[in-house]
């Protein structure tokens, strides 16, 4: 399978996931200039970290505008498995792909630390190949990721079970003292209706390997290439109901 | 406008000697180029005869001083390009920008050289933490490396932080950047081929930074605050985008040479890219992009704006060059041309406004050979009586106010601000030892490490430089890491008195001694000169930064213990040496007495053993003792693992008896690395410490959930490791708490 | 003419960095301040022949671009000189 790594200017996460899905998944990776208008044909689409356009006036807001967002929501709207990372996760709420923004971390300040986050919910692309409530050891690098949305936008995303990951302590509590930044439930990530766009503010691309810290992190990848490759079909182009895993995997 | 000389900080001899160069009165924008080019932190004209002194070459050297940054060879086609600079007064007048401009500043030298910059340290000095202005400052300046290295994508992944009175107007903030490149790619900041265009690229030119070299070569003052227009403001996201549209265009064969714009901006980098190709450079000041309007050449000429970059493109490839810019958002500007007369001349709308041979801003620059004279106050601060003392605290209650002294005390609040993960390569995170990062390309990784002892320098600035050194290279050595290159930084007062050039020349040949004799060459750095605040210099201050190099990525140690049982192993020996040490210095408001000894043939015969120790996996995890000496050592390494440690070591015979067990804990010898390895295999790491000529004692194992000390079976330390960790990991936090720094 | 916008956090919204500010200032000895919400000043240099022209242009900017509505709101001033 292959993944689209968009490259926004200003992405700086962007060579560490071609990393993670070239080197250490094995799969095929191309990088996407944010002026292009296609994908390339790509399979998953990954929003990489960074500080897209500086992140001036707020973090993702003026990517939302790039020529590429265009294909990448077209991408979406098909049912392709689309993966926000920190800033990508930004790009993602500020494009209305996602519901909710983002503040400065409660500590008003950079944060890069190592944190434990709760898997929610299986039934997404990402997250296919991990246990309900698996414990992810994975790092976050953000000053601004403390995630808000008005109190009846956050019941129904619990509702719906669109809380995808949680910050959580290393036995799964999603304590106060385990929420990194102050998001509201601790939300780590989430997803769209359709479950087939995920954003998250940490960085499982980081976690890829034992030998910078942990691999916690590899499981989102490989969960979207089974999903992808699952049924030895591949995935590029079709409608969601026409999807070999649509009902296993983007059941509600 | 009739120029001033003076008012251009240039002696009335300086500019007699411009006089003659230039067979006539410079013009006023000349005047300007003059005084920046010439100005200490351009010309280095007080310590370039010191320096020359220096080791620079090796087998692996790649490039030494001379260039933007050094490079050394670190095996199967790659080299590693690194370098260490100071941005010391800007952080003071303005510490985020300060430091964020220095960062920029640093990656800017090392992409220069066509290397992709992977990791930054720094080393930063401050006034005690009790005053809420070093709050100001401290919180200001690791902010300011937090916001750019972290926007731009490079990770901070190690560094050290020291605290002194006399840094309280001074700080010191010195970064060092180390890139990869392929070692026969390397690109040098040099002009030639007549005809060749000059481009200008990057951010706008304008007002900011007028003079900022001028002012790095001036002691600060009551009117320093007035020069706060002087301040640079750094763009991440603007040296982001030059940085990646700089490596693709390095990847063409269209470029000719680059440089960029720092100290003294267009000024600097024209004259000494064509002085380097032996060519002249002509430049119209009216083709350069401006911020802002009525912008004078004088003006253009000295802007220290950030952010922009000097190429030379080969003719012909004009298109291909501003086709990648333009990709990039970026906007290459023809400025100029290569010429063949070696004069650097600049245009306004086609009249000439300065007309200068470049070496007579270059390598004709002063030189000076300025008076030294050891200070009076050496001889009285190297005596120390500890009998005068009176009798010492507990040991138990000594340890845990060193634990809790900032110089000691864990930095996580400050690395915890700094991007240290990105690219995916820290293999040692910041606060456990020397930063170890992989080189993705091989299977290598680099330790790298910054260190100096300053109150030992302060001491004996010969021994204190060596011991520097010396530090730096058991750092690295720590993680398993071959000591393969350095890079300095020297931070000194004012030069024209001659005890600072006494302590600087001394500095000087004492880290050429250890360097020499550590086989490790120099290949570049920088000199700051002036830190004073009303005539007060800081601590003698010659940072070095060095990088070693790890064979197999996949056997590199870190400080921390791993296993319990394990033995714990003392490798070099305890002496009768509290000179200068951290005790003295919280526990008695002293910095006094000799500094440690230090054998370099024996440094040297550790840092082997270290190195082959780790390679073949008996050594599991090595730390260096340094401030604070054993008991802190071997505390650190207990922290961040759970497990505890209990240890029985031989008691130091001490000239003033009742220190005896202050002298054992805490005293600062050198050349001694606390170890672990498997209790099976104690005997084997002590017979091959031996072979290598060096002391190994088993002093205990790993283990428990406290850490307890003896010596020669009585017990002086007995304290839950969970109680030490939280002295230790909460004392800088505690500065902070309740009144957050004014940002 | 010259649209100033004037985007501030709703007030449900928590502000870390006004909340900070507040209490830097609180350390300084202003306990009269009571509260500070940070927010973020633009200044739109418009070519436009009227007021209402330029407030409705600006308006549009900050509806698109300057201000995120999920958090913020704005308040748009025209000056005619």
């Amino acid at each position: 399978m292959k993944f689209a790594v968009v490259v926004f200017p200003g992405s700086n996460c962007d060579h560490d996931a071609y990393h993670a899905a070239k080197h250490v998944l094995g799969q095929d990776a191309e990088f996407v200039w944010h002026k292009e208008t296609s994908l390339g044909g790509a399979d998953a689409v990954i929003l990489p970290g960074g500080f897209a356009h500086g992140d001036y006036l707020r973090t993702g807001a003026i990517a939302r505008f790039s020529p590429i967002m265009a294909a990448v929501k077209r991408f979406a709207e098909e049912g392709g498995p689309v993966l926000g990372i920190c800033n990508g996760f930004q790009v993602l709420l500020e494009a209305g792909m996602l519901p909710g923004a983002m503040l400065r971390n409660r500590s008003v300040k950079f944060q890069c630390e190592h944190v434990h986050i709760s898997v929610e919910q299986t039934d997404t692309p990402f997250t296919v190949g991990c246990r309900r409530g698996q414990i992810l050891r994975i790092p976050i690098a953000h000053g601004e990721g403390n995630y808000y949305a008005e109190p009846d936008v956050v019941d129904r995303l619990e509702k719906n079970r669109q809380v995808v990951f949680r910050y959580t302590t290393a036995s799964g509590e999603a304590t106060d003292e385990a929420n990194p930044n102050g998001s509201v439930r601790n939300i780590a990530g989430l997803c769209n209706d359709a479950r087939n766009v995920v954003g998250l503010m940490p960085h499982p691309e980081r976690a890829c390997e034992l030998a910078v810290g942990s691999k916690d992190g590899l499981v989102l990848f490989e969960s979207v290439t089974k999903f992808v490759m699952g049924s030895g079909v591949i995935f590029r182009g079709q409608s969601r109901e026409d999807h070999p895993l649509a009902e296993t995997v983007l059941q509600k | 406008m009739t120029p001033d000389p003076l008012a251009h900080g240039l002696s009335q001899e300086e500019y007699q000697r411009i006089l003659e160069m230039l067979g006539r009165e410079p013009t006023i924008t000349e005047l300007g180029i003059f005084s920046v080019m010439w100005s200490e932190h351009c010309s280095y004209k007080s310590s370039r005869v010191h320096l020359r002194t220096l080791p620079t070459t090796g087998t692996r050297v790649l490039q030494g001083p001379g260039e933007n940054a050094g490079a050394v060879d670190i095996g199967d086609g790659f080299a590693a390009v690194f370098k260490i600079e100071s941005h010391n007064h800007p952080s003071f007048i303005e510490p985020y920008q300060g430091a964020a401009t220095g960062v920029g500043g640093i990656i800017r030298d090392i992409f220069t050289m066509g290397a992709r910059p992977i990791a930054l340290l720094n080393s930063l000095r401050f006034g005690p933490l009790e005053d809420p202005l070093v709050r100001r400052t401290f919180a200001g300046v690791v902010a300011g490396i937090a916001g750019y290295g972290n926007s731009i994508g490079i990770p901070t992944v190690g560094g050290e932080i020291g605290f002194d009175e006399s840094y309280t107007g001074n700080p010191l903030v010195n970064v060092f950047c180390l890139g990869i490149a392929r070692a026969d790619e390397i690109i040098k900041g040099t002009a030639s081929g007549a005809g060749n265009p000059v481009y200008y690229v990057g951010a706008k030119t304008g007002r900011d930074g007028i003079h900022g070299a001028t002012m790095a070569s001036a002691e600060f003052d009551d009117t320093s605050a007035e020069k706060r227009p002087a301040v640079q403001v750094g763009d991440p996201f603007m040296e982001k985008l030059l940085l990646e549209a700089c490596l693709e265009v390095m990847k063409t064969d269209a470029l000719v040479g680059i440089q960029d714009m720092g100290a003294a901006g267009l000024t600097c980098s024209t004259c000494e890219m064509g002085s380097r190709g032996g060519a002249g450079v002509e430049i119209d000041v009216s083709l350069v992009p401006q911020r802002e309007t009525g912008m004078t050449p004088y003006e253009i000429m000295l802007s220290e704006s950030q952010e922009r970059m000097l190429l030379v493109v080969k003719r012909g490839r004009e298109a291909e060059v501003e086709r990648i810019f333009d990709k990039w958002d970026l906007h290459a500007v023809c400025i100029g041309h290569v010429t063949t007369d070696g004069r650097m001349r600049v245009k306004n709308h086609g009249d000439v406004v300065a007309d200068i041979p470049n070496t007579a801003l270059t390598d004709e620059a002063p030189v000076y050979r300025r008076p030294m004279a050891e200070p009076a106050y050496i001889a009285e601060a190297q005596r120390l009586d500890l009998a005068s003392l009176g009798a010492p605290a507990a040991p138990g209650q000594v340890f845990q106010r060193l634990l809790a002294s900032p110089s000691i005390a864990s930095k996580r609040w400050v690395y915890r601000q700094y991007d240290h993960m990105v690219r995916t390569n820290t293999l040692v995170c910041p606060g456990m030892g020397a930063g170890v990062v992989r080189v993705k390309e091989t299977t290598r990784a680099l330790a790298l490490s910054v260190d100096c002892n300053a109150r030992f320098v302060y001491l004996d600035p010969h021994l204190g430089a060596q011991l520097a050194v010396a530090e730096a290279a058991r750092n690295v050595a720590c993680a398993g890491g071959q000591p393969i290159g350095a890079t300095n930084c020297l931070n000194f007062g004012n030069p024209e008195r001659p005890e600072i050039m006494w302590q600087f020349g001394e500095a000087v040949k004492g880290m050429g001694a250890a360097c020499r004799a550590l086989a490790i060459p120099i290949t570049g750095g920088n000199v700051s000169l002036y830190n004073e605040t009303d005539g007060r210099a800081v601590l003698p201050t010659p940072t070095i930064g060095i990088v070693g190099l790890i064979e197999d990525a996949a056997t590199v140690a870190g400080r921390a213990f791993r296993t319990r049982g394990d033995a714990i192993v003392l490798l070099g020996e305890n002496h009768d040496e509290l000179g200068g040490s951290e005790y003295l210095t919280v526990m008695h408001g002293l910095v006094r007495g000799k500094p440690p000894a230090l054998d370099l043939a024996r440094e040297g015969a550790l840092q082997t053993l270290l190195v082959r120790g780790i390679a073949n996996g008996l050594i599991r995890s090595a730390h260096d003792c340094a401030e604070g000496g054993f008991a802190v050592t071997l505390a650190e390494s207990c922290f961040d693992t759970g497990l505890g440690a209990e240890v029985d070591v031989a008691a130091v015979e001490t000239a003033a008896p009742a220190f005896g067990d202050i002298a054992t804990l805490f005293g600062e010898s050198a050349s001694r690395v606390i170890v672990s390895v498997g209790a099976a295999r104690t005997a084997e790491l002590v017979a091959l410490a031996n072979a290598h000529g060096i002391t190994a004692t088993a002093i205990g194992l790993v283990g428990g959930d406290r850490i307890r000390i003896s010596i020669g079976g009585r017990s002086v330390i007995d304290t839950p490791l969970a109680e030490a960790e939280r002295i230790w990991s909460t004392a800088i936090d505690a500065h902070f708490e309740s009144r957050r720094a004014i940002a | 003419m010259r649209a100033r916008v004037f985007v501030t956090l709703k007030p449900s919204v928590f502000d870390p960095q006004g909340t900070t500010v507040a209490e830097a200032l609180h350390t300084l000895g202003y306990a009269a301040v009571k509260d500070v919400r940070q927010g973020k000043y633009f200044e739109l240099d418009i070519d436009a022949t009227s007021a209402d022209e330029a407030r409705k242009l600006a308006s549009e900017a900050a509806d698109k671009l300057l201000a995120n509505p999920v958090i913020e709101s704005y308040r748009i001033e025209v000056a005619t000189s």
